[in-house]
């Protein structure tokens, strides 16, 4: 059984990839894939891959590590990657999260990007697994033609590969691309390929070598609006006073194919459907509950076209830009709330205080090209550190707002290109003496004593120079 | 309302406790006036609270625009400000021709705050800078009037002027105009003018130039101070009141304050070149020769002065002529006669309307109604003539100042609607004087005959309002209260009054001080409700106040409101349209509009506008309003000669708001005729009528500003009805051939257009096709489905 499959893969192979095998031949080529199943998600502006592996160990010894690979073109819009593995028998199956990290390989063919999921157990020779992969790509969608009028609908190219791209050998694989609606303009057939509905099958195919590659182009109709914010700045101000401040400003764009000519608003108003039927005209915000003086404006002033709707779990905002947003236009404004500290700061074992908060942008279906999170601590507090679940940009910077005299500490924390299922929280530790919330009160009450002082004084001075 | 006198009832005659009750008067009148302050600030917060803290109509986003450039650059690069966002191609330097008072004053609060770490936006202190001053302004008048009839006319003319909504309409909060802060200066300005007058100190006196040199920072109207002051100073000179305390409150004035005015780079060498200022340096003249006739009277004996006046008479007519004559012929030579377009409309206030279209066109310009002086001083017209009488008994220096500026100031209300806040503070003030004045008569009348009450009690009111009112005697006050109840409402009381008073004036000279006490006295009866009377027209006045501040005046023009059946309904089209240019247009992109928008579309959209509020440059705006009436091709090509990209017009015709441009546009017709005059008038009325249905003339419904308000008007509703004109437009179907619609608010309010790029030279044009004006038609429509240009 492994000879044939190794004689096939160096067959496929250069010399190049023949001088990897000799390097790295344990890991990589113990494991093979038995069954694979893709199902591509292009139904919003989002892709999500839905990955099914069921890997096989061939080799002698054990291994824990199994690799991803990816295009280097679709590393770039990559967001996020996910394994879980599926635990216990049929009855009582639960998933479990495992750590994905990206790998550097040095000699990757093609410039092919890693991630290495590492398994809870070894995988022991001859067992096999079964993964399932999450992992969500943004900007890929790339409308054709780029620029429509307002009563075209939005066509978009999808590339991607007929054949999972693995550095393993895969036994058999299918691919499903399931499209937003039946309306299919073209798509590469390698056969067998057939379309049903709203879904597009690739596959099955059969015996790949590692490194295969069949690149494959859709061309569909998705007239869902691309809300991208291109850049989010998220403030969490922390008073011990007991509320918690956040204020979040965003840049939006329609990122889908750009607006072309005229606007007519008597289309727009009178045939919703037909006219502008990619545009943005309303997003929702899903806040934590108990959020209390909500605001939605921008440079100009509030914007009146929102709705909070608020319940015990959840509070919901619904905010329409000021005007419908068509591919390429933009709009900027400022979200901000207020939120009970009790609900987020928390004392932890060893006497220091945290805050746990979301991390992600709270706009739903949204992507976040760049993300800025800055926690402002109280003035006073001592030794922040951050625990992000995913590896962000951090650094330290001070702040003065109302009153302050050595300002306060600002955690910053970045990352670029960021999809909704990533708002998951973060913590924030820090040390803080209650003492230092009575500074600003105490010095606002001296600083009116010695002005009465001074005026008390100036009435009995008599200055006059001459009597 | 005369608060320390009215809190004091009877109490001993004892040093010491005068004393404590002054002191007690004078804490109570300190948190009267700050009551007053927080009653200013707080009445003009209902534009806050009902709409949002932003920034209102049209020139206080211009000045909001300068703030925001002030606390970016600095203070040098404010100066030497060359704005290349507006009067596209010719710019504006702003910092040469722009009161800097208000941007000053409000960047250093901004300034002020944020060294204090205290974060406040830029935007936030603009808001709150006209409700701020506007307490200043109403402690301005306490300081004026007390200098003219005690601390009690002080707290009246300050209260009401806290709440008077003429004041109101340009001071609620987010109105951040000139007018804003210049009210305070102008107000402090002739507060100071009069305690130098009183008191004849010099440091009033170097004080009084410095504030008047923050009113020339702020505000245009400065000139008013400089006529006013020396108007009263030529009649203090002539009615025999030369002084040197008049002296000291004139002469630094004019030198100091015309030296401190020259440095605004905005007034320079005005300061000393433009009639509005020769007044003042006629007087400064006059005074000077005064004073010196006075010297010489003091130590030449009566004989030999007699002689000097005669020759100094003769020689001196004869180099005044001379003078005069060179003065005349200088001043003749200019075409305005020295005088600005906006001052001579204030003197003959048919001028604009005649030579200057784009002043006249302005509606704060026109002059008021009379349901406007009711609307915007309410009960202050009625008492107003009561304050004048009041301030002629006795008629001292200070309170003839205070008939002049009203007096003046009436007459200019009555040329433009925009100076009724000029008149504000005067009324006010006489209405302050008139109301606590009554009250005076009245209280004291009423405490003299309730039963139980000592006399010595009555001696004690007599030394308090002695104390607080300096200048006035006893038969004043007799005598006032007859003429007061002249303005009463009520023709009871009136009549009542009018018998009573009768007897003490007549008798008023009787000299004992307890026998004078005593004729005083008003009837128990006529006092009591006469003064119940004067509560329930103050009330009515506080009513009124309070509803102006929240219903009339406090809509800031750019949201509109309107309550409907499932509540409030919000129009915010005007920041959709700006706010979409600002971020879906190139930020080079010049946009066209009627010159009312202009400002707003470079401090909202900052994008360059052709023509803006400003109004500097006639012909430009002139050329707008040409392209405006013209047909659609050459409006296209003066467009384009401009470099317009977008031209920007407000429709109010779908849901009836009626100050949009359809209605603005005879004025376009007008100024842009002024200039280029192929475009008349005439032919855009029927009939000496203005009317856009079937019955407008051809030339109005080809025009360009028809066809962009009204292009594919008539698919809203199928009939085209315009609800602003009431009625269904002339022309309901129409194409634009050179330009396209990229953007119309929800509403249709504003309604944005893109030029179309110049057509290609098509290669067949030297074609004759005198015959083939059909077929060219018809290749043209074949060509839009291969060119999407055209």
């Amino acid at each position: 059984m492994e000879a044939p499959i190794r004689a096939t893969g160096i067959l496929g192979f250069t010399l190049f990839s023949l001088l990897f095998f000799v390097c790295r031949s344990s890991p990589l080529h113990n494991l093979f894939i038995s069954n694979a199943e893709r199902r591509i998600d292009v139904t919003s502006h989002i892709v999500k891959v839905y990955l099914t592996l069921k890997v096989e160990n061939a080799g002698t010894t054990p291994t824990s590590e199994v690799l991803l690979a990816f295009p280097p073109t679709q590393v770039d819009h990559l967001a996020t990657v996910e394994a879980l593995v599926t635990k216990g028998k049929r009855k009582k199956t639960t998933l479990v999260r495992l750590d994905v990290k990206p790998t550097e390989l040095p000699d990757a063919p093609n410039g092919a990007k890693y991630f290495t999921i590492y398994l809870a157990n070894p995988l022991n020779s001859g067992e096999s697994t079964t993964l399932e992969v999450l992992y969500l790509f943004t900007h890929s969608l790339e409308p054709f033609p780029a620029e429509i009028g307002q009563s075209e609908s939005q066509l978009v190219h999808y590339r991607d590969s007929a054949l999972i791209l693995s550095p393993y050998h895969i036994k058999q694989q299918t691919t499903f691309i399931k499209t937003p609606s039946t309306k299919v303009e073209s798509f590469t057939r390698v056969e067998p390929t057939n379309r049903a509905g709203t879904e597009i099958k690739y596959g099955p195919y059969e015996d790949r070598p590692p490194y295969s590659f069949s690149p494959i182009l859709v061309h569909f109709e998705n007239n869902s609006p691309f809300p991208v914010v291109e850049e989010l700045v998220r403030e969490v101000e922390i008073s011990h006073w007991g509320n918690l401040q956040v204020t979040e400003q965003y840049t939006l764009v329609h990122g889908g194919a750009r607006h072309k000519g005229v606007f007519s608003r008597v289309d727009y108003q009178s045939r919703p459907t037909l006219s502008g039927a990619s545009s943005l005209q309303h997003l929702l915000a899903r806040l934590p509950p108990r959020v209390h003086s909500v605001y939605y404006r921008d440079e100009i002033g509030n914007i009146s076209s929102s709705h909070l709707r608020t319940d015990s779990r959840k509070s919901e905002l619904e905010i329409e830009p000021r005007y419908p947003l068509f591919g390429g236009w933009k709009a900027t404004f400022v979200i901000g709330y207020g939120l009970p500290l009790q609900d987020f700061l928390f004392e932890s074992s060893d006497d220091r205080r945290y805050l746990n908060f979301t991390f992600g942008c709270p706009l739903l279906e949204t992507v976040v090209d760049k993300l800025t999170v800055k926690v402002v601590l109280p003035e006073g507090s001592k030794d922040p550190s951050a625990v992000v679940p995913f590896p962000v940009d951090q650094h330290l910077e001070t702040k003065y707002s109302y009153l302050d005299v050595v300002g306060r500490t600002v955690v910053v924390m970045e990352k670029k290109n960021l999809v909704p299922v990533q708002n998951s929280h973060f913590q924030v530790y820090y040390t803080f003496k209650p003492i230092f919330m009575l500074a600003e009160p105490l010095m606002l009450a001296s600083a009116f004593f010695l002005f009465f002082v001074a005026c008390v004084a100036y009435l009995h001075i008599d200055l006059s120079i001459r009597k | 309302m005369a608060a320390p006198e009215t809190s004091t009832a009877a109490v001993p005659t004892l040093y010491t406790n005068n004393t404590l009750r002054n002191a007690f008067g004078g804490v109570l009148s300190f948190f009267i006036l700050l009551l007053i302050g927080v009653l200013a600030f707080s009445i003009r917060l209902f534009s806050v609270i009902k709409y949002e803290s932003v920034i209102h109509e049209f020139d206080p986003y211009f000045n909001y625009r300068v703030t925001q450039f002030l606390t970016k650059k600095g203070i040098y690069d404010f100066w030497n400000w060359f704005d290349d966002r507006t009067w596209y191609p010719l710019g504006r330097v702003i910092g040469g021709t722009v009161y800097p008072g208000l941007t000053l004053t409000a960047g250093t609060i901004w300034w002020l705050l944020n060294s204090l770490n205290i974060p406040l936006s830029v935007e936030t202190v603009c808001v709150f800078t006209a409700p701020i001053f506007s307490a200043f302004a109403s402690w301005a008048t306490y300081l004026l009037t007390k200098e003219v009839k005690g601390v009690g006319a002080g707290l009246t003319a300050a209260t009401l002027l806290a709440m008077v909504p003429s004041y109101i309409s340009r001071s609620v909060a987010g109105s951040y105009d000139n007018e804003a802060v210049a009210i305070f200066a102008l107000i402090f300005t002739f507060s100071l003018y009069i305690k130098t007058l009183n008191t004849g100190s010099l440091f009033y006196a170097t004080l009084n130039s410095i504030v008047y040199f923050y009113m020339v920072c702020s505000w245009g109207g400065y000139t008013f101070i400089i006529n006013l002051i020396p108007m009263h100073v030529l009649l203090c000179i002539v009615t025999g009141r030369y002084s040197s305390r008049l002296y000291i409150a004139y002469a630094p004035l004019v030198v100091l304050g015309t030296l401190l005015a020259a440095l605004v780079p905005v007034v320079g060498f005005n300061a000393v070149m433009t009639s509005e200022h020769f007044a003042s340096f006629l007087v400064f003249i006059i005074i000077h020769v005064v004073a010196f006739v006075y010297y010489i009277k003091g130590i030449l004996s009566p004989k030999m002065f007699k002689v000097a006046v005669t020759l100094v008479v003769s020689v001196g007519l004869a180099v005044c002529c001379a003078v005069i004559a060179v003065l005349i012929a200088l001043v003749a030579s200019s075409p305005t006669k020295g005088w600005s377009g906006r001052s001579l409309s204030l003197l003959d206030p048919t001028y604009a309307s005649k030579y200057i279209p784009i002043i006249a066109s302005v509606s704060e310009h026109q002059p008021p109604t009379w349901p406007s002086y009711f609307m915007d001083i309410n009960v202050l017209a009625f008492l107003v003539p009561a304050g004048i009488i009041a301030c002629f008994l006795p008629l001292t220096d200070a309170s003839s100042f205070v008939v002049l500026y009203i007096a003046t100031s009436v007459y200019f209300s009555g040329v433009m609607v925009r100076l009724m806040l000029v008149l504000a503070p005067a009324a006010c003030i006489t209405s302050g004087i008139a109301l606590s004045e009554a009250f005076d008569v009245l209280t004291r009348s009423i405490k003299f005959q309730l039963p139980g009450v000592s006399s010595g009690a009555e001696v004690d009111e007599g030394e308090t309002s002695s104390e607080t009112t300096e200048a006035r005697n006893d038969e004043v006050k007799a005598e006032k209260p007859e003429e007061k109840s002249k303005d009463r409402p009520s023709k009871k009381s009136k009549k009542k009054e009018r018998e009573h008073v009768e007897k003490p004036s007549a008798k008023a000279k009787v000299k004992t001080k307890a026998e004078k006490k005593r004729l005083l006295a008003l009837p128990l009866e006529a006092s009591a409700v006469s003064l119940l009377l004067l509560i329930v027209l103050g009330a009515f006045y506080v009513v009124h106040c309070v509803w102006a501040a929240a219903e009339a005046y406090s809509a800031p023009s750019i949201v509109l409101t309107s309550h409907t059946r499932n509540g409030l309904h919000v129009f915010d089209d005007f920041r959709e349209a700006y706010a979409w240019l600002r971020h879906n247009t190139d930020v080079d992109d010049k946009v066209a509009s009627w010159w009312d928008y202009g400002y707003q579309t470079t401090a909202m959209a900052n994008r360059t506008v052709i023509v803006d509020n400003n109004t500097w440059n006639n012909t430009h705006i002139a050329t707008v309003g040409t392209a405006m009436s013209s047909p659609e091709k050459a409006a296209w090509e003066i467009f384009h000669s401009l470099d317009v990209k977008y031209v920007l017009v407000v429709f109010g015709g779908l849901i009836g708001y009626p100050s949009d441009d359809i209605n603005k546009f005879l004025w376009m017709v007008r100024i842009g005729g002024g200039v280029f005059p192929h475009i008349k008038e005439p032919d855009y009325l029927r009939d000496g009528q203005y009317r856009i249905d079937s019955q407008a003339t051809p030339t109005m419904l080809n025009c360009l500003m028809y066809k962009l308000a009204y292009y594919r008007f008539v698919e809203t509703d199928g009939k085209a009805y315009d609800r602003v004109r009431r009625t269904e437009i002339g022309k309901k179907y129409f194409k634009l051939t050179h330009f396209e619609e990229v953007f119309t608010t929800h509403h249709w309010m504003v309604r944005i257009y893109k030029l179309k790029p110049p057509k290609n030279r098509i290669r067949g044009k030297t074609k004759k096709s005198k015959s083939k004006t059909s077929s060219t038609s018809s290749s043209k429509r074949g060509g839009i489905r291969k060119n999407p240009w055209h």
